[in-house]
């Protein structure tokens, strides 16, 4: 089996929920099967959010929860010492936090821990925090699960009715691509 | 064409393929999407219907009583509440012989207040003359949508159809879905054409009293169309996989490693798809597991399932609903049709969104491998 | 028993329809509720005003207007309940005991 389980840690009005979509949208314009979800809890800005993906080659048949993930992203560091977002994280299973500290600053062991400043990027490029899409340039850079080109049709495709927002996300999400090649 | 999409939005393209004309609606969580899809098809023209927002989901279903009586194509989304605020129209719709098709996004009822997924409020309705069917998939969602309006309005069936498909663990996942051509539905499903209704040029006279003497023979009437339905499914699954090449099993229950299975699981909906995993899983250990799911609770499909559990030694019951005071509604319908050599043991899983997990599945597996099984509450 | 049912059938006048449907429009009107009458309204249009209170009140639809504006009672359906007379404020209807 070469499913692959992706956790997305937000909170309540980051768009965690719409970076699974999109990143099950580009895996399938790679190719890919895929399937996204979210767990809705209280649905209040600022509350802990969290949102999943699967991606995989076959088919996939498996609906539930994900336990075990492959990777975890973090769109807000805070989360980190809010709750354990290792929780059923596999061995040596990667870690992206977006955060302008090091990755040794979370005391995170055991696991491939990467820090990204995606809000930062996202201030540059887009002008608002807007960090949901933009740290999929980051996720794909990082664990090549998705390409880039399929990750940019699939920002057309949500932001079909905001093309602006949706090139600027392009942009942002190319460039975290980049930055995360480098620390690679 | 293929694509990734939310199955609530599944849905809702199911109904637009099927050139619903009448959508009343009243949203509630978690069939809330299927309700904003269709009135934005209405909104952007793509859909030619009269979108009809109502005060309640009584009057949403009472509205669409109407709707059909008029000889219009009817559909409805509801969950949870919703669905038992409209349990007095549901045997006004079926007893009627108005062929609705409504999705319910399957929830738990309260209290506890709870907006997340079981099968408690359509499985508490299942005596009440509609043909219920349970999906696994966005696709499977779609698709079902199409088929059911096929079943309704069949001349040997008119009777309503509800597609079941699970809230949240169904209705908001995004995955990938074929969306049919209009051209190939429009050849598959044509336009509904009652013999009679409610038209003031040509009065006649729709749901008026039947007294003692004849009450009975109406429900008669009901009971055999039910009967009469279970092939109907079956010719329009087998039609449908025909024209789309997408068969679910005979269109009342699908079978997974059954051949020669000793070891079973029967479930509806989502759960199904997990249980594909584990009955993978075992196989690889050598073990004789399989899969029943069982796709449509009323009419019960009880030849298929006897001749689907012919060589099985065990079978565990996936319920998720509980008939308060008893037990599992499929537990108890399966031991009364099902051999009584057949060891079966009833189990009680993912009421209100708990998850139904492959850890939850493998250990009904090994209770029933057990010489006196138990079910028990998956907790 | 099918002649059973073929007797139930003919006493309800038709074949039991799918859903009941009954496809004979107006059949209603068969019913003439007026024939176990007791009292007998009479309405003296010398006396009506044509306020129309007895038509909005008669539970049956029996008081009926003439293309001309007339009122009068229609004896086929009118079960002689009086809430007409009760509610003519001119005291144009009077009651008679029915003749039978």
């Amino acid at each position: 089996m070469d499913l692959k389980e992706i956790r997305i840690h937000g909170r309540g009005g980051q768009g965690a929920v719409t970076s699974s979509q999109v990143l099950a949208i580009a895996a399938f314009f790679d190719g890919k099967k895929s399937q996204a979800f979210p767990y809705f809890g209280v649905e209040r800005t600022g509350a802990p959010v969290e949102a999943f993906a699967r991606i995989s080659k076959e088919k996939i048949f498996l609906r539930q929860h994900v336990y075990e993930p492959d990777f975890v992203l973090v769109l807000d560091s805070s989360l980190v010492h809010a709750l354990d977002i290792t929780k059923g994280l596999k061995k040596n299973g990667l870690i992206i936090i977006n955060s302008n500290k090091k990755p040794l600053d979370f005391g995170l062991k055991g696991f491939k821990v990467y820090c990204l400043d995606i809000t930062k990027t996202a201030l540059e490029i887009i002008g608002k925090p807007f960090v949901n899409i933009a740290a999929l340039g980051a996720f794909a850079g990082l664990s090549g699960e998705v390409s880039l080109d399929a990750l940019n049709k699939a920002i057309g495709q949500r932001f079909e009715n905001n093309a602006r927002i949706g090139e600027l996300n392009k942009k942002a999400c190319a460039k975290l691509f980049e930055e995360a090649q480098k620390q690679k | 064409m293929k694509k990734v999409e939310e199955s609530s939005i599944a849905v809702a393209i199911g109904a637009k393929l099927a050139r619903v004309q009448v959508f009343p609606m009243y949203p509630i969580t978690p069939s809330t999407h299927i309700q904003e899809q269709i009135a934005e098809y209405v909104n952007s023209g793509e859909l030619e219907a009269e979108l009809i927002d109502v005060e309640s989901e009584h009057s949403a279903l009472s509205a669409a009583v109407g709707a059909v009586a008029a000889g219009s194509r009817t559909f409805t989304a509801t969950s949870s509440q919703g669905f038992a605020l409209m349990f007095e129209v549901l045997p006004i719709a079926s007893g009627m012989r108005l062929p609705i098709v409504m999705a319910v996004a399957n929830r738990a009822l309260s209290a506890p207040i709870n907006i997340w997924n079981d099968h408690s409020d359509s499985v508490s309705a299942r005596d009440q003359g509609w043909i219920q069917l349970y999906v696994e998939s966005g696709q499977e969602a779609l698709d079902t949508t199409i088929q059911a309006f096929k079943i309704a309005e069949d001349k040997n069936v008119l009777l309503p159809v509800m597609v079941n498909l699970d809230g949240f663990s169904l209705t908001h996942v995004f995955e990938e879905i074929d969306e049919p051509e209009q051209k190939e539905v429009d050849a598959f499903l044509p336009a509904y054409k009652p013999e009679h209704f409610l038209d003031v040029k040509n009065p006649k006279t729709f749901g008026p009293i039947a007294f003692p003497d004849s009450y009975m023979e109406f429900k008669k009437q009901q009971q055999d169309a039910m009967i009469k339905s279970l092939e109907t499914i079956k010719k329009v699954n087998s039609e449908f996989a025909k024209k789309f090449g997408r068969p679910y099993g005979n269109g009342l229950i699908d079978t997974y490693k059954m051949a020669d299975a000793k070891f079973a699981i029967i479930a509806m909906g989502t759960v199904c798809g997990t249980a594909r995993v584990v009955v993978d899983e075992l196989r690889k250990k050598g073990k004789k597991a399989g899969l029943i799911k069982l796709r449509c609770l009323r009419p019960f499909p009880t030849e298929d399932l006897l001749r689907a559990t012919k060589g099985l030694k065990a079978l565990g019951v996936i319920d998720r609903h509980v008939s308060l005071g008893f037990e599992g509604p499929l537990f108890a319908d399966l031991k009364a049709v099902l051999n009584s050599n057949l060891k079966m043991a009833g189990f009680i899983a993912g009421l209100g969104g708990r998850d139904v997990s492959m850890k939850h599945l493998h250990k009904v597996f090994s209770e029933i491998e057990k010489a006196k099984p138990k079910g028990s509450w998956l907790l | 028993m099918a002649k059973e049912k073929n007797k139930r059938e003919k006493k309800a006048g038709q074949k039991l329809t799918l859903g009941a449907v009954i496809l004979e429009p107006g059949s209603t009107r068969n019913y003439h509720t007026g024939a176990w009458r007791v009292y007998r309204p009479v309405l003296d249009n010398s006396k009506c005003v044509s306020c129309s209170n007895c038509w909005k009140v008669c539970p049956d639809a029996a008081i009926k207007r003439t293309p001309e504006g007339k009122f009068y009672i229609d004896y086929t359906y009118c079960k002689g309940c009086l809430l007409c007379l009760n509610e003519c404020g001119v005291k144009a209807i009077v009651k008679e005991v029915e003749v039978k």
